[in-house]
């Protein structure tokens, strides 16, 4: 055979991360590390009101009492708070008016990660806002946006041009107090995207935000607000990368969804923040909350291909709070050589004949630890409610391990509640045979891995789709051990 | 087109193939008997490249290369095509996307350009017909689901559609009923041309009814014993393989 398993572990190894470059911009910065003053510098320089910074300094105090939590099932050194730069802003521009006014340099980060804000992509159908470090760089397709009520801008800006909105829903799915990070998030935030639907609007384009940690030693924190207004519907697509470092780099983000009356929301995200090197040296801490509210026959879907970070903890969930509302979770999560991810999701049935559905796919390799973590709980005003849960799990070396925690808590008797769960390891029959019909054996992994993701990457719009693919096929190549 | 001389082979540590010769010509279809555990899976698998057994002595030449030395991959690429016994299901994989990759991965192996989508599906279309398989299978994940008939005959579909220069069908027709039988036989006999060759691999006289072999062989304790016409698998389906090992084991 003209490949051995010395090649495989050697080509796996010098695996490249291909988003693994930096660009060189002067930056606005705040001093390192996190304090009451950090966060008055923080919010002065980008001239907030003082709600907002009564907001900050109360989500600070509440931080400060908490305790760092230690549950998942992943072992790491924990960050050193006062080590982080909390702001750092690609300098000159805040929130570049048009597009002609961003940074060259930028621009063609834009490029490198293949986005490109131009006519082309608006014909696509794609809105685009970039968050490089702390600040949303560009947003584009706005104005089209506008003329339907839709609005669609960076963070700091809603909270400048809609401070109504702002007001009204930050915080009320995911609570200051909610946890550790969320509550550090809402201290020291700096940018993110908001997108407010009007009633009965159905946003005819994908709106999309790309996020990127640019800066060494600074974190990442963003904060995404997406609302959906009666009978309105939203298709929302996150992507993430960064530069290689030799340190962890820790990226805390909140999203909130609120799904009115009959609105939908599909959440979409392809992660692929550094995972470190193949001794598990940098890498991104990715801790992020995530959550959705679902009012009357509303209906939210988080769909996510989680391939990158050192460390992944984050369970995307719905409240289903109206009557028949649905609450669906597609996932794939990835882990290599040192990787660990402990994800998954909460179901909360309140509402009656509220569905869920969660379909969780983990695929492990090298030394990586994955970890699927469900919660489904029904309450007893949820009648009728229902929940199918599938997790496979696909073990790809010997090394590596497979885990799932799924919790079940119901307090009504008619419920239905369904949990399948799989974990198998990649077939030597399967690559045998396709190796039979001609295929190598990197395209029959590849090939079986895609199949065995489908349900999920079914679930994304088209493009993200291969987008996805790809990036699955550079995670497993040459794996199989 | 392959000549394999004095093959032995084992797994783990236990020799299953003791010296096997036999020779198979363009235009030929050679049909192997034999007993349970006489090696004739074994030595459908060990043409195949599978990595379980290891190869003791012997050479196999298919069309002038040495066979042994080649990759799974690549052998299937110079024209090898194994019809699995138990076809392996893949989940979430389309039949059609499958095999799109596998003709166009051995057309770029023949430095010929790659199939365009509207050929492709010609082509299904054209293929499906002959073992009759219902356009609805072709794009459904591979035998994912499929009756145990299904399979075999998306096995002979696969074969169609990839065009190999040597087929061996191992126990191709164990599992079908009469119908499922004749649709598949006739997916073989319409495959056939003097450029390519078959081998089957065989339990039971019925098949050769529908495909008529130029060669049949008694494959018996990792050896071909005895080698006749057609007719010596009726003989076989009369007397069974007792007076044959009989006459191996006197000599």
């Amino acid at each position: 055979m003209g490949y051995t398993e010395e090649e495989l572990a050697k080509d796996l190894e010098n695996q490249e991360y291909k988003y693994g470059f930096v660009t060189d911009v002067e930056y606005d910065e705040v001093p390192i590390g996190l304090s009451v003053e950090v966060i008055r510098m923080l919010s002065e320089k980008k001239e907030e009101p003082q709600w907002m910074l009564d907001f900050r300094l109360n989500a600070f105090k509440v931080w400060q009492s908490m305790e760092e939590p230690d549950w998942a099932h992943v072992t790491f050194e924990k960050p050193d708070y006062q080590a982080i730069r909390y702001y750092s802003s690609p300098k000159g521009k805040k929130g570049a008016e048009s597009w002609d006014d961003v940074d060259p340099e930028i621009k063609e980060t834009m490029e490198k990660l293949g986005i490109s804000l131009d006519e082309q992509k608006i014909l696509q159908g794609v809105a685009v806002d970039f968050v490089m470090d702390s600040t949303s760089v560009a947003t584009s397709f706005k104005t089209k946006l506008k003329e339907m009520g839709i609005i669609f801008c960076s963070f700091s800006e809603a909270v400048q041009e809609h401070p109504e909105l702002v007001k009204k829903y930050m915080g009320t799915v995911v609570p200051v107090s909610d946890n550790y990070f969320a509550a550090l998030n809402a201290a020291v935030f700096t940018d993110g995207s908001f997108c407010y639907i009007p009633k009965g609007v159905r946003c005819p384009v994908e709106l999309s935000t790309y996020f990127r940690i640019n800066k060494g030693g600074t974190g990442q924190f963003e904060r995404t607000l997406v609302v959906c207004d009666e009978g309105g519907y939203a298709s929302y697509l996150e992507g993430c990368t960064a530069p290689k470092r030799d340190e962890n780099q820790l990226h805390a983000a909140v999203v909130e969804l609120i799904a009115m009356e009959n609105a939908e929301i599909k959440y979409s995200t392809v992660q692929n923040w550094y995972p470190g090197d193949k001794n598990g040296l940098g890498g991104v801490f990715n801790f992020v909350t995530k959550r959705g509210l679902c009012e009357k026959g509303a209906k939210i879907s988080w769909t996510q291909v989680e391939t990158g970070s050192a460390v992944t903890w984050k369970y995307p969930s719905c409240i289903l709070k109206g009557d028949n509302s649905i609450g669906e979770f597609y996932s794939v999560a990835v882990t290599n050589n040192y990787q660990q991810a402990d994800t998954g999701t909460k179901m909360i049935h309140l509402g009656k004949n509220t569905k869920s559905t969660i379909i969780a796919k983990g695929i492990s390799t090298g030394r990586s630890q994955n970890s699927y973590r469900g919660l489904v709980q029904i309450h007893k005003s949820a009648e009728n409610a229902r929940n199918f849960t599938q997790c496979d799990s696909l073990l790809m070396t010997d090394e590596c391990g497979a885990h799932t925690f799924p919790y079940i808590e119901c307090k009504n008797s008619t419920a239905k509640i369904e949990h399948e769960a799989t974990t198998s390891k990649i077939g030597e029959d399967q690559i045998f045979y396709c190796m039979q019909r001609g295929l190598s054996e990197e395209k029959a992994i590849s090939l079986i891995v895609n199949g065995y993701c489908k349900e999920v990457l079914n679930k994304l719009p088209m493009e993200f789709a291969v987008e996805a693919q790809k990036l699955l096929a550079i995670s497993i190549e040459n794996s199989v051990g | 087109m392959i000549q394999i001389k004095n093959l032995h082979a084992s797994i783990n540590g236990k020799e299953i193939l003791k010296g096997l010769n036999l020779t198979v010509n363009a235009g030929e279809v050679h049909a192997i008997m034999g007993p349970n555990g006489a090696g004739k899976s074994t030595l459908a698998s060990v043409l195949a490249g599978k990595e379980d057994y290891e190869i003791t002595s012997g050479e196999v030449i298919f069309e002038g290369k040495n066979l042994l030395d080649l990759s799974i991959e690549d052998r299937a690429k110079e024209g090898l095509f194994l019809a699995f016994q138990y076809p392996v299901e893949i989940p979430g994989v389309s039949n059609v996307n499958f095999l799109r990759t596998a003709l166009n991965e051995i057309k770029e192996y023949r430095k010929e350009e790659p199939i365009s989508a509207k050929d492709f599906l010609a082509l299904v279309r054209e293929k499906s017909k002959i073992v009759e398989l219902d356009a609805k299978l072709a794009s459904r994940a591979v035998n994912e689901g499929f009756s145990g008939g299904e399979k075999k005959r998306n096995e002979i579909f696969q074969m169609a559609m990839l065009d190999p220069k040597l087929a061996i069908l191992d126990e191709t027709d164990s599992g079908l009923d009469i119908d499922a039988l004749r649709i598949v036989a006739h997916g073989v006999n319409t495959l056939k041309s003097d450029k390519n060759a078959t081998i089957m691999i065989t339990h039971y006289q019925r098949l050769l009814d529908y495909i008529i072999p130029d060669f049949v062989h008694v494959l018996y304790d990792g050896k071909i014993v005895k080698t006749g016409p057609k007719e010596l698998a009726l003989e076989l389906e009369e007397k069974g393989y007792d007076w044959i090992k009989e006459g191996v084991e006197s000599i």
